[in-house]
């Protein structure tokens, strides 16, 4: 239909509103468009603009709410000519085709001048490198497989703490037994994704989780290994309540936090509703990584900078990457954001106790599985998602007819 | 001969009156129709290429499940939709009519949800439809343990909460349209028919509702246009699911469009229910030209 006319529209109004911006050149300016809205959000950002105040800087906010939103109003900028200083982006695909198209600035040279690689995971450096430069400044890193549980519930319902998916089924059938909810889980198609992921690389293993997001082997859908993903995933289904669909993820860590339900698995952004619930990591809550081998899902979010002539832009914007890696920065950051720091050489003492469960954890390069965003482009990510929601919401689709259509996504032309 | 003159000249200001629109209308309307044609037939992804693939999307739109799970949605919905809010409205309007005490409150009522954006509407019926806080709960803790009413969370019943939702929304603006339609219908016709002893269901069903011709054209055309655009309501109370139970073609197109970065099959699709629309509209049209051209003779 007429969903043109939008782009064309915002691309035309923004570029009516940056071309006074560029005037006062001298002083060293940068806008930045991010999504992070939120209280704790606004709060970390607001770290990075201090930090870039002290090394001189001005940083001139464009805040809009929602990923999709900010990251298209971006693009439409840089195609419409009127580039941003800098944008975000998640760590991952998001950008793949602005390099490709030659739209963004590459920032090796400060890279190696700083030494980012010595200190970096190497997965977060494959997943902002193009042909072997990097083209983004990787700020934190997220973990998206986090188990989170009500100390209370599990109490309640004498189960212990699980440390693996098989540990998890019996503590979950424990819970069920003394009428808690035992997984709080929010129906909505990305977080029935999530915890397919948290499945496949805890149960399934790192390999798998190469083989299937990162090779895109459609035989390895097809491997037993898969299937007891599948099945695992499946048998979760039993563990949910009616309410389930449709709810928002803070709604479903609220009843862990009131001890309604036992465990909800979860991405670190939980961790600010139950700090904003005055719970402590360790005390009325407790978070595991569900997997033998540690495997440790890193998502996070990059800033990117698009190619500008004006010099001083440009030199604002090798200040603002210097600033968002500075140790400072990057501790206080993290404090505010629930990430942890994308730096792995700092002293985290300062952090929750599960933040630094995390650091540790990553310490071992095995540990470190590179999310989904980051190995397979947005409509990939999203066809397969499509499948995991239809096997969620479809009790009586058997474990063959799944893997037979992730077989059939992963074999597309993406 | 001054006035053939004044004639050209009026029609030269008509004219020039008229060209903004036409320009907004060719550029912005059929050009960007046009674009998004082309770019359909391209393997165009975040942003838009000129690598021309034929029918590729085309190909992989009609075997994506979700896809055909919007499309018979929209068909489910909209025949639903239409029907139950023409008939609701048209009741509404009836009952009103009998000169009942307080019609302007009761219109007021009635007219009411259709205030609402869809967003809002959508939000208010997730609330009322939750299994676990709804209008289940309540039933049951008003003593009735075993009540069921959960459809909102069942693959095979969410369309049906959407039809629900829509046709609260909808059926207010239709009840305004009957009734002016039936004010507008001569007392003597009523009058008539009460010395020809017929009964008054017999009047509104053989007589009334074929002189109301006009306003069910009307509201169905607006409900109709509702139906295709379809999208803020089920992003708002179900967001497409549970599962992809709840999607609608509008929302295929906006997801693929931003979130997915897959111009090429979003436009696919756009470019579809535009051949789907035209489809329907085309000869409607025609028809309507040509009783237009008759009448004239």
């Amino acid at each position: 239909m007429k969903l043109k006319p939008c782009l064309t529209a915002l691309a035309l109004a923004c570029a009516a509103g940056a071309s006074f911006q560029a005037a006062n050149a001298q002083e060293m300016k940068a806008e930045v468009i991010h999504w992070w809205t939120s209280g704790g959000e606004s709060a970390a950002v607001k770290v990075f603009a201090e930090q870039f105040a002290k090394a001189g800087g001005t940083w001139v906010d464009t805040a809009i709410a929602g990923g999709v939103n900010a990251r298209t109003a971006a693009i439409n900028r840089v195609v419409g000519g009127t580039p941003p200083t800098a944008m975000q982006f998640n760590t991952g695909k998001q950008f793949d085709e602005l390099v490709e198209n030659d739209l963004l600035r590459d920032v090796d040279q400060i890279a190696t001048e700083q030494k980012w690689k010595s200190f970096m995971p190497q997965a977060i450096i494959d997943a902002t490198s193009r042909n072997g430069k990097m083209y983004a400044v990787p700020v934190n890193i997220h973990g998206q497989n986090w188990l989170w549980l009500s100390k209370a519930a599990l109490e309640k319902a004498g189960a212990s703490e699980p440390a693996n998916w098989d540990e998890a089924l019996v503590a979950l059938e424990k819970l069920k037994a003394a009428g808690l909810i035992p997984l709080a889980f929010s129906g909505q198609k990305v977080w029935e994704r999530g915890l397919f992921n948290a499945v496949l690389v805890g149960k399934g293993g790192t390999a798998l989780w190469a083989s299937i997001h990162g090779k895109r082997d459609p035989a390895a859908a097809r491997s037993p290994e898969f299937r007891a993903v599948a099945e695992t995933y499946g048998k979760l289904r039993g563990y949910i309540d009616p309410g389930a669909p449709g709810r928002n993820w803070n709604d479903a860590t609220n009843l862990v936090i009131q001890g309604k339900a036992g465990m909800q698995i979860m991405g670190d952004w939980a961790k600010g509703e139950f700090a904003a619930a005055g719970q402590t990591a360790g005390k009325e809550f407790g978070c595991a990584i569900l997997s033998n081998e540690g495997g440790y899902v890193m998502g996070g979010d990059v800033f990117a900078f698009p190619k500008l002539k004006d010099p001083a832009q440009q030199k604002a914007q090798l200040v603002l990457a210097k600033v968002m890696l500075e140790p400072e920065t990057q501790i206080r950051f993290a404090q505010k954001k629930g990430s942890i720091p994308v730096r792995l050489d700092l002293d985290v003492s300062s952090l929750d106790a599960c933040a630094q469960k995390a650091v540790k954890l990553l310490a071992d390069k095995k540990h470190q599985v590179a999310a989904q965003e980051m190995l397979s482009p947005p409509a990939l990510t999203g066809a397969m998602e499509d499948v995991i929601s239809q096997y969620w919401n479809t009790p009586a689709m058997t474990a063959d007819a799944f893997m037979a259509k992730v077989a059939d996504v992963l074999k597309q032309p993406f | 001969m001054p006035l053939v003159r004044h004639r050209t000249a009026s029609r030269l200001a008509a004219g020039l009156a008229l060209s903004p629109a036409l320009l907004v209308l060719v550029v912005v309307y059929l050009g960007c129709t046009a674009w998004t044609v082309w770019i359909s037939l391209t393997s165009s992804r975040m942003l838009p290429n000129s690598t021309f693939v034929g029918l590729r999307q085309y190909a992989s739109l009609m075997g994506n499940e979700r896809w055909q799970v919007s499309v018979a949605n929209l068909a489910v919905f909209g025949s639903l939709f239409l029907i139950a809010s023409l008939a609701l409205g048209f009741l509404l309007a009836v009952a009103i009519d009998q000169r009942v005490r307080a019609e302007n409150t009761l219109r007021s009522i009635f007219l009411y949800p259709y205030s609402m954006s869809f967003i809002v509407t959508g939000l208010v019926w997730q609330w009322l439809l939750n299994p676990s806080f709804g209008i289940e709960k309540m039933v049951r803790d008003l003593g009735f343990p075993s009540f069921h009413f959960d459809w909102i969370v069942r693959q095979d019943m969410v369309i049906y909460t959407l039809v629900f939702a829509a046709v609260w929304h909808a059926a207010g603006l239709v009840m305004a349209i009957m009734l002016a339609g039936l004010r507008g219908i001569d007392e003597d016709i009523w009058k008539a028919a009460r010395i020809d002893g017929l009964p008054p269901w017999r009047v509104y069903l053989s007589i009334v509702i074929p002189m109301l011709g006009a306003s069910f054209a009307t509201a169905a055309v607006l409900l109709a246009t509702s139906v295709v655009r379809l999208y803020d309501l089920s992003v708002a109370m179900t967001n497409g699911g549970p599962g992809v139970a709840s999607e609608v073609p509008a929302k295929f197109v906006m997801d693929h469009l931003f979130e997915r970065g897959n111009l090429g099959l979003a436009t696919a699709a756009a470019t579809s229910m535009l051949i789907t629309v035209a489809a329907v509209v085309a000869p409607w049209l025609v028809w309507q030209n040509r009783r237009a051209r008759r009448a004239q003779v």
